[in-house]
């Protein structure tokens, strides 16, 4: 029988046969990703060795999600050497068994008075916190309805958890109401959403999501990860900047962009649900606890962006700087109000091509297509922010024009992009 | 005939569950749904669920694969398929 089996050596070769030929694949599809390696701090400006062994440039930073200028602001990294210094390096603990500190408790209420709910759990990532909230609340009586465009995170979340699963056209309130209604039966109904969707950076309903979730009796989910700490007048978030603080049911967001972006993430909500997630999620229940440093840090963040709303105030100015600057030098963006302002190019090729030519000029940025978005919607994901000045601004729009005019995309419109380079 | 019905009511609740407003593209019976990027896994699952619905039929996950959904031809045949097994069985 079985004489076509494999061991030792042999099987580990046709094992590395089997990736390598997976890896060329990709890399012959133009889909293999590559790091870039920085050499420096996280910054508006940053030294960036690419292609890998080439000396690194020095370069405008527009693709990070550091939109409060916080990453390397010199109060957090005191705040998380003294946290480090009083508190340690790890705990070696998962939360529940010896791996939750004072700093912990204190930054999950404060937490909770930022986003204004009830009750915080903090997890390893955002990324964990979707991974376990649905799979620990909800079971095969209810439903889950999400927008088509959130995050993989929540995807993921959703597919670990047994609720009959269903989902709305982008933003369409029409639809959802009609998902509502479809599923009127379902013990609970759960409208799952982005407050900032990361690759459009155009902006949930919240406001209408929220009416519909009262008339119908249904819970609220946003991930907010794009908004925490600047959407909103007080940077609250996206329900903040949509008239409905404190009317989500769960909030699940990040430490790792805006909040000083190191790592850590969180869910936040009614009392009851949030405790429920730490009696039941695995994430939490599994992994490590936040290391004190980040801790440290994350509480240092909410301290300053408490103060004052300089920063947000900054972002908000300097988004609208680089829109109206793209938008008169004739790129064809995403229209919004977030500090994601995607340049549409439509077409792979194009969107690699601009993005290496930039990368020439000094400006760092990523051309994002298939499978990250829909195929033919190829674009320059560019992120602004508060520590953007406008000369890194003015440089940047200098530079988008040269590459622009050498690729003759300046005042075309998407019929004229498709036309000219396909889909 | 029925094969006909069987894509036209494909085609139309394609049409409405996943075509965005606004947005100008003819769903013929051939055109890639899932490798052509107008419905993803994620959302498949309600036109999976329709179906089930309309012809009390049970598609096992097995083979609700992107392949069998990949174009309404490819769906009506899998639904005529499993509707002919079912009928064979009792």
């Amino acid at each position: 029988m079985a004489t076509d089996v494999l061991v030792g050596e042999e099987h580990l070769a046709k094992v590395r046969t089997y990736f390598r030929q997976e890896l060329d694949a990709a890399r012959s599809a133009g889909l293999l990703r590559e790091e870039r390696y920085i050499h420096s701090a996280q910054a508006a400006e940053i030294d960036v060795e690419f292609p890998s062994g080439a000396e690194p440039r020095h370069v405008v930073n527009l693709c990070s999600n550091n939109y409060l200028g916080l990453s390397s602001h010199p109060e957090v990294i005191a705040a998380a050497h003294a946290g480090l210094e009083t508190r340690g390096y790890g705990l070696s603990s998962v939360r529940f068994i010896c791996g939750t500190q004072d700093v912990h408790r204190e930054l999950e209420q404060r937490l909770t008075t930022f986003l204004g709910t009830e009750a915080t759990l903090l997890f390893p990532s955002c990324m964990d916190a979707n991974a376990g909230v649905f799979e620990a609340l909800f079971g095969e009586d209810d439903v889950l309805i999400a927008d088509r465009l959130v995050h993989a995170s929540i995807v993921d979340g959703m597919r670990l958890c047994k609720a009959m699963q269903d989902t709305f056209k982008h933003s369409d309130m029409a639809h959802l109401e009609e998902k509502l209604q479809e599923h009127a039966g379902r013990r609970f109904r759960v409208i799952v959403t982005d407050g900032v969707f990361s690759m459009d950076g155009d902006l949930a309903k919240l406001d209408e999501i929220v009416a519909l979730a009262d008339r119908y009796g249904a819970i609220v989910f946003v991930d907010d990860s794009h908004a925490t700490g600047f959407m909103g007048r007080t940077g609250r978030g996206t329900h903040e900047h949509k008239g409905v603080f404190g009317r989500i049911d769960l909030i699940t967001t990040t430490l790792g962009k805006a909040l000083g972006g190191a790592s850590g993430g969180c869910v936040s909500g009614r009392a009851e649900l949030v405790a429920m997630c730490r009696q039941r999620a695995r994430p939490y229940l599994f992994s490590n606890t936040v290391p004190p440093v980040i801790v440290a840090g994350a509480l240092k963040v909410l301290e300053l962006i408490g103060r004052t709303t300089e920063r947000r105030d900054t972002l908000e100015r300097n988004t609208a700087y680089w829109r109206r600057g793209l938008t008169e030098a004739g790129f064809d963006i995403k229209p919004g109000e977030s500090p994601i302002v995607p340049v549409m190019l439509y077409n792979a090729r194009l969107a690699q091509e601009v993005a290496r030519d930039l990368f020439a000029e000094g400006i760092y940025v990523v051309g994002f297509f298939f499978p990250v978005v829909p195929k033919g919607q190829a674009r320059i994901r560019t992120q602004l922010s508060a520590a953007h000045e406008i000369h890194h601004l003015d440089r940047a729009l200098a530079a988008f024009v040269a590459v622009g005019r050498k690729h003759g995309i300046l005042g075309k419109d998407k019929k004229a992009l498709l036309e000219m380079y396909g889909a | 005939m029925e094969m006909d019905d069987l894509r036209r009511v494909v085609r139309e609740y394609v049409v409405k569950e996943y075509v965005e407003e606004g947005v100008e593209i003819d769903i013929t019976d051939t055109t890639p749904l899932i490798s052509g990027g107008i419905v993803d896994s994620f959302s498949m699952v309600s036109l999976k669920r329709f179906l089930e619905k309309k012809y009390a039929i049970k598609i096992p996950d097995a083979q609700a694969t992107p392949d069998a959904f990949d174009s309404v031809t490819r769906i009506a045949d899998l639904v005529a398929r499993i509707r002919s097994a079912t009928a064979q069985a009792s």
